[in-house]
């Protein structure tokens, strides 16, 4: 059962035969090999495999591939400037150490450039229930917290000097 | 990869309810939050979907002439929660389901998914029926509305015929004009979470809002269905804004209520977590009303 | 210096970027799947398993069932093997059995095009069992005229043992002095699972004369010694590949499917096979931590000195031995090791199996349920006698110096008491003791702490051994090769942080291959027990030294100095004496390779056997707001304080504690696998099974005491596994402090406080 699938990926036109039976994070995984998109319980409760879909965070493992027909996926893998340097969101993860065993990271970081992106201040509080689609064991968030509350901090005061 | 046998992408509503007739084993996905998971379970292993995803027409939020919210059923929760027509109208909807899942759920599952799985523990639900929202269906021989409280038919199980589909969810100026609702899920964690026990309190107060003119209290996971609690309702009627009151609901309900044991929760638990929110969402409920609760 | 510092993770850009490759990411283009087919009954025997439906299924390319596995019984725990055949541990399984001893044990595996043909398969199987009574509970199975589950243990206890401490038995304390204030209590701890984001997926082929088997495991050595153990193939033709892993906590200190994987494969001509194995199944079917229950009695004097305490642990092992009585026996430990009773302690344990999942190796390992139960004790005692918790413990808690009697193990650096000192004032005890007391309404808040003790790898209850390879590249970098493997814990990075101290060459120049590969990697039995950065550091501490050596060689004879004048200092060559900087290692390693002269490839090798061992402590104060009639417990405010000796990494050691102590948050109030009087599990899945969420963790406050360990390589202890043992006990404590009613068991769920409440006369009409 394949179908001719059209969606934009990590910036770029992609035109793939998908299986209708094919979720998202199988077709981004095996037919365009971007492995960040993690597998690690395919009922959308650990919220490792998300990816932003027209930059809204969804869980790919119960997303039909034929869905993103004409819609723009982003992976961390699209994350990267066009000279391979790291976007404040993944920096901030590297330095406030919010990184451990790193299988959650790639989806969390997704989360936190739709967080970002609102270009509006949120509590500690707000972040915690914004992030909170995502199981982590290693970190117990803290670290996470910090690292999303420094780039939201971080954005509004790059607009505000804009 | 999902077990499924027969997939059909929906270009129409009228298109979907065509597809549905000519498959007595077709069912409508739309947000997939619940259809494939229990693919992947088995239970819905081999199945044959018509997919209502992405269809433009039931994505609609309109505020009629009269006065009416008309929700489209392909609604995502974010989009319900963040809707400038319903914040300020409909809060307590909008507060509700943001209480769904996770935040990636509820940038996926529909308003209409979630009131077509029939389950008790729709996050919905409890809403939904407090304030007596009308469903709007399509079906082959044209539309028809049903009152949400109408709906259920047991456990999982709705009025909806296997040809037709859920269009839109409508709210009556009447059943939302002069309310303030609170509705208080609780589960065992704070997020991705299935209710326990949810409670939706509407209330309208009298103009000096010194006492009850309209209050409706709704539960889910509290019987088999979601269900209203009308004994309560009548007897909170025109009464004065005190502890009294507060106390009395608490017991109220719990003669209108049948939660059922489960490894979950046992029925005592369930009942006594009914009394407490109930009373604690009245009283919010009664604060956004600028009303006060005098001892 | 390289100890010390806040190095970011070397790892840590790979993991931002989606790069860091893990085991599922590493599948072969035209990858076999396999299914595990489980048993759906706890207990019984399959009778006839029929196939031919499944067979029929498109795509399906073989079924194979107990009948089709060799005859080999392993043992599965992730112990250093034993020579001598009476420690060796338990052999109790096959790769798959006809005799089923819990719910979602292994009768077949299907091997497949695809999961949607293996899962069509696995619904047309028809097992046919002679199904018997399961045993749910240890009482259960230790009652007289049980069933055995496993023949070579007819009465269901699979080991037992005790120690007693003090010249008098716990009556005769009772008995030699009046005015004893005694206690008698049962404390038990639930099920629960590890929960690492990475599911344990394995995938396996044959090349090049081998069975290549990469997985997501702690313990590659082990693993590949286990697949030789399991299906009978020679230890050497194995070769075991670990990449990046998604979290551990010891689940994956146990060889799961990797035997069943390699052999799969090898029915199927060595075809690369991947076996996943889902959330659900890992859950229902890998291991769990063991629930524990202590029947506990104690008694104080007035003054609040602790005269005795006896305890009896019982052990739900579940149907397979796994690693099986070490972890009771070390919960027992936490009695003797923590507190000093004047005339008697007395300790049994019994591990008994039942027919449910299978108990494992979990952070802690055993100490997480000992402390729960001595830590509730020493609250409630204190409570009886109306002593301050925390000045009861001060006064009778373990001392300077300590060694414990059996083992030997010392405290050869302590700084339990300095970390109550300091926990006291972050948390501000005495004040919040004092504002919390006596409180009424709905809403109540407490403080409450616990303490603990945990030794540093296994030493000498086990082998503790560890091997390390450098090698000097051409640019004066190094790479350094280890069996010591990376969960996530950031063994890499410190690991780059000690092998730079040990050999003076700079952090960006030391390349750890965070990749194991039992071909290529020295021999290491792999991450558990806090061990790593003591015992295997060891190894690299003494590589190093040796590497450096050869340099400092090679370089006095490139320079024409004598060696001991040398010294190898910031990726330089200096002059011990003067101080000066006598040429680039870059340049002698260049030099090294390629001279035409004297041409040498700088490697070195070393393996270290650790014959020592330390306590690390510490202790955790919770403050909580309890919700008395929604059962509902908030943390408002948490802190742990640790004494791992020096740290080596403060802003990865505070990350890691962050973490233990959310998994203590876990175990403290939701989690807990469930099973119903079938033995059937009733949660295994991530919605139901209660992980916290990050609405459910408050933020988490982690502090040290850094005394350094004489005996560690760089002043440190064991710091892995403690940060999630005391905060469950804290937390019962807090609770107990701010409404009276003491809870215990574990978890603090809403339905059982709210019962425990109502029952205490909390809750309101």
């Amino acid at each position: 059962m394949l179908k001719i699938l059209h969606m934009t990926v990590n910036g770029k036109a992609e035109e793939l035969a998908v299986d209708v039976r094919e979720c998202l994070a199988d077709t981004l995984r095996e037919r365009l090999g971007l492995t960040s998109v993690k597998k690690g319980c395919e009922v959308g409760e650990c919220g490792a495999c998300t990816v932003l879909i027209d930059g809204k965070a969804v869980n790919s493992c119960c997303y039909l591939s034929v869905w993103a027909e004409g819609h723009s996926v982003l992976t961390v893998e699209g994350l990267k400037g066009p000279n391979g340097e790291l976007s404040p969101i993944q920096t901030a993860f590297i330095e406030e150490a919010a990184v451990q065993c790193g299988f959650c990271t790639p989806g969390i970081i997704l989360t936190a450039v739709e967080i970002v992106g609102q270009n509006r201040p949120y509590t500690r509080e707000e972040l915690r229930k914004l992030i909170s689609g995502h199981l982590c064991r290693c970190t117990g968030y803290e670290n996470i917290l910090n690292a999303v509350e420094r780039c939201v901090a971080e954005n509004l005061a790059r607009q505000n000097a804009d | 990869m999902y077990d499924i046998e027969q997939y059909y992408q929906a270009q129409s509503v009228a298109d979907a309810v065509a597809a549905l007739g000519r498959d007595p084993a077709a069912m409508p996905i739309a947000g997939g939050t619940d259809v494939l998971i229990q693919t992947r379970e088995g239970r819905h292993a081999g199945c044959h979907l018509v997919s209502l995803h992405g269809l433009g027409e039931l994505q609609d939020i309109r505020w009629e002439a009269d006065g009416a919210l008309v929700i489209g059923s392909g609604c995502t929760f974010s989009q319900i929660t963040r809707s400038p027509l319903l914040q300020g109208r409909v809060d307590m909807l909008c507060q509700a389901v943001d209480q769904v899942g996770s935040p990636q759920i509820r940038n996926m599952g529909t308003l209409g998914g979630n009131v077509c799985n029939g389950v008790t523990s729709a996050d919905s639900a409890p809403s939904l029926m407090a304030y007596e929202a009308e469903l709007e269906l399509q079906g082959p021989q044209g539309a028809r509305r049903v009152p949400i409280g109408q709906w259920y038919t047991g456990p999982g199980k709705t009025v909806r015929g296997h040809e037709e589909v859920l269009t839109a969810v409508r709210i009556s100026p009447q059943n939302y004009e002069g309310f303030s609702g609170c509705y208080l899920k609780y589960g065992k964690r704070e997020a991705m979470e299935i209710s326990t026990l949810g409670c939706a309190v509407l209330v309208k107060l009298t103009a000096d809002r010194s006492a009850v003119e309209d209050l409706r209290a709704a539960f889910g996971v509290a019987a088999p269905t979601p269900v209203r609690c009308p004994r309560t309702e009548a007897m909170a009627s025109g009464r004065a804004l005190d502890e009294a009151l507060v106390k009395e609901l608490g017991q109220s309900v719990l003669t209108e209520i049948q939660p059922r044991d489960s490894w979950r929760a046992s029925r005592d638990f369930r009942l006594q977590i009914a009394k407490e929110l109930c009373r604690r969402a009245f009283r919010r409920a009664v604060e956004l009303a600028g009303g006060e609760i005098r001892a | 210096m390289a100890i010390g510092i806040s190095l970011v993770r070397v790892d840590a850009r790979d993991k931002v970027t989606g790069e860091a490759k893990y085991t599922a990411d590493l599948e072969p283009r035209s990858c076999l799947v396999a299914k595990v087919v489980h048993s759906t009954i706890a207990f019984g025997e399959v009778k006839a398993i029929h196939l031919d439906e499944a067979l029929a299924v498109p795509g399906v390319v073989k079924i194979l069932t107990y009948f089709d596995v060799p005859d080999y019984q392993f043992p599965t725990p992730g112990h250093p093997w034993s020579v001598e055949k009476a420690h060796q541990d338990v052999a109790d399984r096959r790769m798959l059995n006809r005799r089923v001893r819990f719910y979602g044990d292994d009768i077949a595996a299907i091997v497949a095009e695809d999961n949607v043909a293996a899962d069509r398969a696995a619904r047309l199987i028809r097992v046919e069992y002679e199904a018997y009574e399961p045993y749910v509970t240890v009482e259960q199975a230790m009652a007289p005229g049980a069933r055995a589950v496993h023949d070579e243990r007819p009465n269901n206890v699979l080991a037992h043992s005790g120690f007693q401490v003090g010249e008098m038995s716990y009556r005769e304390a009772l008995a030699s002095e009046d005015g004893l204030v005694t206690l008698e209590k049962t404390y038990r701890t639930q099920t629960v699972q590890h929960c690492h984001l990475e599911l344990p997926t394995s995938i396996a082929w044959q090349a090049d004369g081998k069975i290549n088997v990469i997985t997501s495991t702690q313990i590659p050595h082990i693993v590949r010694r286990v697949i030789g153990q399991a299906t009978g193939l020679p230890w050497g033709s194995i070769r075991v590949i670990k990449p990046y892993i998604g979290g551990g906590f010891g689940n994956k200190q146990d060889v799961l499917y990797e035997p069943l994987n390699a052999w799969l494969s090898l029915q199927v001509g060595g075809r690369p096979v991947k076996l996943e194995v889902s959330r659900e199944e890992t859950l229902a079917s890998t291991r769990v931590r063991h629930a524990i229950d202590f029947h506990v009695s104690g008694a104080v004097r007035k003054d609040g000195s602790l005269v005795a305490r006896r305890c009896l642990a019982n052990s739900n092992q579940g149907g397979y031995a796994s690693h099986g009585h070490a972890i009771v026996a070390n919960a027992i430990n936490c009695f003797k090791q923590l507190y000093r009773d004047e005339k008697a302690l007395e300790c049994q344990a019994n591990t008994v199996y039942t027919n449910i999942a299978v108990g494992g190796a979990m952070r802690g390992y055993g100490i997480p349920q000992g402390d729960f139960a001595a830590e509730c004790l020493a609250d409630d005692l204190a409570r009886a006698i109306g002593m301050d918790p925390l000045e009861f413990r001060l006064k009778n808690c373990m001392q300077e110096g300590y060694e414990d009697p059996h083992t030997h193990i010392k405290f050869y650096s302590y700084g339990l008491r300095a970390a109550m000192e300091k926990g006291r004032t972050l948390i501000r005890w005495d004040a919040l003791r004092e504002q919390y007391r006596d409180q009424t309404g709905p809403v109540r808040r407490g403080v409450g702490m616990a303490i603990f003790c945990y030794k540093t790898g296994v030493h000498p209850i086990s082998l503790e051994t560890a091997s390390c390879r450098m090698v000097l590249h051409q640019d004066g970098s190094i790479q350094v090769q280890m069996g010591a493997t990376e969960i996530g814990q950031g063994a890499d990075t410190v690991f780059t942080q000690m092998a730079s101290e040990a050999t003076g060459i700079s952090v960006g120049k030391v390349h750890v291959s965070t990749v194991q590969d039992t071909d290529v990697t020295p021999f290491d039995t792999g991450a558990y027990a806090s061990r790593q950065t003591y015992v295997s550091v060891m190894a690299v501490k003494k590589t190093g030294a040796l590497l450096k050596q050869k340099i400092l060689e090679y370089a006095g004879y490139a320079l024409r100095l004598p060696v001991e004048n040398l010294d190898l200092r910031d990726d330089q060559i200096v002059d011990t004496l003067t101080g000066e900087i006598l040429r680039p290692v870059a340049d002698v390693a260049l030099e090294a390779f390629y001279s035409l002269d004297r041409s040498q490839h700088i490697t070195a090798e070393a393996t270290s056997h650790c014959k020592i061992n330390t306590f690390a402590s510490g202790c955790c104060f919770a403050e909580v707001e309890v919700d008395i009639p929604l059962g509902k417990v908030k943390v408002l405010n948490i802190v742990n304080v640790h004494d791992s000796g020096s740290l080596i990494n403060p802003k990865l050691a505070e990350a890691q504690v962050h973490g233990g102590m959310s998994m203590g948050l876990g175990y403290a109030l939701s989690e807990e696998l469930l099973f119903d009087g079938k033995g059937r599990p009733l949660n295994p899945n991530l919605l139901d099974y209660k992980l916290p969420t990050a609405l459910d963790t408050p933020d988490l406050q982690a502090a040290f005491v850094e005394i350094p360990d004489p005996t560690g390589p760089y002043g440190n202890k064991a710091l892995g596994e403690p940060p999630a043992i005391p905060v469950a006990p804290a937390v019962r404590n807090a609770v107990l402090h701010a409404t009276g009613v003491a809870i215990d068991s574990l978890p603090l769920s809403p339905q059982k406080l709210v019962e425990a409440f109502a029952q205490a006369g909390l809750i309101e009409d």
